[in-house]
């Protein structure tokens, strides 16, 4: 399986992530390396084998649905980049 | 002081003939002496450590002090601290300082444990040499143009060069085990779910774990002991109740039933590796236990189903830095797509970058059920593996890693050869078994580590072997010549 610069930017887009121009050629031949390592997994025969999501599959547990959380705005907005008025800031989304 | 163990030191502040004040001194001397040529440390706060050294000195007069009480550790800097910054070694989180602690942070200060700094490492955990660091790579005590091991080499190469009683870690793919063994030191990866995520910058969910890295497994024990326990802020973290891992470190090995996976001995194992692990296994048949060959039929898929579940896990995870509420932030964003793009570029380094563009196409239209699903169901194939060896042993033993420290700069430019560093270890994350790795003696001046892997929740049994291995050697008590 190989991919393209132009498939890295598609997953770049994706992922929201910015990739400069002169990157996309060595990132596509590095995750091209990386898919033809996990190739051999097609290989396998997992016919009727359950997906396993998490070691802990068996024991998820529900807490009791009681209020846990006190207001703490101020504390978890003081690492943002730009607040106002107990707000995040962005760009203008909606013209 | 440094040349004793953890409970060596806990046993001296016991009786009165040590003061935490004293240690913690005599730690920030040899950070401030050697912490320049090592890079271990991102982050010192001596006048806290200083005041709580002081504060746990006096709690000891009242009599109510417990076994760790003043004894000093650093933290990985993926463990959210509010009083210092948590990097995750990223310029993501440059300056960052978290509104909350992580449950492991408090768990360590509630059992009295001094806080000296922050420990260097992978960035957001992703990497086996430590050379992923916004800030710099560290340098391994034993050669200093080797690599420490990652993610967890800040903490890895502190215990090693003495530079605090122990550290914690965290193991996704075996970020807790393959620096303590290319350092030389003791490091656990407990069962998925025994100690709390809380707080732990998550890399791949179903795999994360923290962990203690420390000399012995005696300090392992006490450590762990601190760190475990349910917490309901980690959905994931363990009810099963937590037992003195202490208590059965002395137990006998005689009838111990350990497996040796043929796999394990194969191709692309380092003979001077080999021939270590061969001699440690020799050792614990002295001590009575049986060792048997048993085999690990998927083993080969470990690393390719790793590879696949852990970036797609990381890609999810990692949305959360988007430039709006914390982390770096562009300037000048032209709009939002600018912001998210922009911000997540300049913030996340290029293993990051990779691991977020493997598992966002993993996960993609089309492809979840080729990758994903795929890869989860051969994780379940892994973990019927071990279920099925454990049927017929006890525990399972063998090398940590493939080969001992490699230089830096010498993988840095093939990910998949730095990927294969985690041949043994990705095992036990993704069947969620708790596995620990030991220093078991020297190939060419660079340390071995011998790995054990036991069922789910049976820790103590894997600190009582290392402990009666660590009874009848003294690879643990070797200090790297220029941190003696």
């Amino acid at each position: 399986m190989s991919l393209t610069p132009d498939d890295i930017e598609k997953i770049a887009h994706l992922a929201r992530l910015g990739i400069d121009k002169d990157a996309l050629e060595p990132l596509a031949a590095d995750l091209s390396t990386m898919l033809d390592l996990v190739e051999q997994l097609q290989a396998v025969d997992t016919e009727g084998v359950e997906p396993m999501a998490h070691p802990a599959n068996a024991t998820l547990l529900l807490r009791d649905d009681v209020v846990t959380e006190s207001d703490q705005r101020e504390a978890l907005q003081a690492p943002a980049p730009a607040t106002q008025d107990g707000y995040f800031l962005v760009p203008r989304v909606i013209e | 002081m440094h040349d004793k163990t953890l409970a060596e030191q806990a046993a001296l502040l016991a009786s009165g003939d040590l003061s935490s004040s004293d240690l913690v001194e005599h730690y920030l001397q040899r950070i401030e002496q050697h912490n320049e040529a090592l890079n271990a440390y991102l982050a010192i706060d001596a006048d806290a450590a200083r005041q709580a050294a002081s504060a746990a000195d006096e709690q000891r007069k009242t009599g109510n002090a417990g076994p760790l009480t003043g004894v000093p550790i650093a933290h990985k800097d993926i463990f959210c601290t509010s009083s210092m910054p948590t990097t995750c070694g990223s310029r993501m989180l440059q300056n960052f300082v978290s509104p909350y602690e992580a449950a492991v942070v408090q768990n360590m200060r509630t059992a009295g444990m001094v806080t000296l700094g922050k420990a260097n490492m992978d960035e957001f955990a992703m990497g086996s040499s430590n050379e992923n660091s916004f800030y710099g790579p560290v340098a391994n005590p034993w050669q200093t143009d080797r690599v420490p091991g990652g993610s967890s080499g800040g903490s890895a190469a502190i215990v090693a060069a003495r530079l605090a009683s122990a550290a914690t870690g965290t193991d996704t793919g075996g970020s807790i085990r393959q620096p303590a063994a290319f350092c030389g030191i003791t490091g656990i990866k407990p069962t998925y779910g025994r100690v709390s995520r809380y707080g732990m910058i998550a890399f791949a969910s179903s795999l994360d774990q923290g962990g203690p890295m420390a000399q012995t497994a005696e300090d392992c024990a006490l450590l762990l002991q601190a760190m475990a326990g349910h917490d309901l802020r980690d959905s994931t973290c363990s009810p099963a109740a937590v037992p003195d891992f202490s208590a059965e470190l002395n137990a006998d090995l005689k009838g111990l039933r350990i497996g040796v996976p043929q796999e394990y001995f194969a191709e692309g194992l380092d003979d001077g590796v080999a021939a270590r692990v061969n001699e440690a296994l020799a050792v614990l048949e002295g001590e009575g236990a049986i060792l048997k060959p048993i085999s690990l039929p998927n083993q080969g898929l470990c690393i390719p189903a790793y590879y696949i579940i852990a970036p797609a896990e990381a890609s999810s995870n990692l949305s959360r830095f988007d430039g709006v509420r914390f982390g770096h932030r562009c300037e000048n964003p032209q709009d939002i797509d600018d912001l998210y793009t922009r911000s997540r570029g300049e913030g996340f380094g290029p293993e990051v970058k990779r691991r977020i563009l493997i598992g966002a196409y993993a996960l993609s239209a089309g492809y979840y059920d080729a990758y994903y699903k795929k890869a989860q169901q051969v994780r379940q194939l892994v973990s019927d593996d071990f279920s099925n060896a454990f049927a017929e042993v006890d525990v399972i033993a063998g090398p940590t890693t493939p080969t001992t420290a490699f230089a830096r700069g010498a993988k840095s430019d093939d990910p998949v050869a730095m990927y294969l560093n985690d041949l043994f270890t990705v095992s036990a994350n993704l069947s969620g078994l708790p596995a620990l790795s030991a220093p078991c003696g020297f190939a060419e001046g660079l340390p071995v580590g011998l790995q054990l892997c036991a069922p789910a929740n049976q820790e103590s049994r894997l600190l009582n072997v290392a402990h009666r291995y660590q009874s009848v050697t003294d690879w643990h008590r070797q200090i790297p010549a220029n941190f003696a």
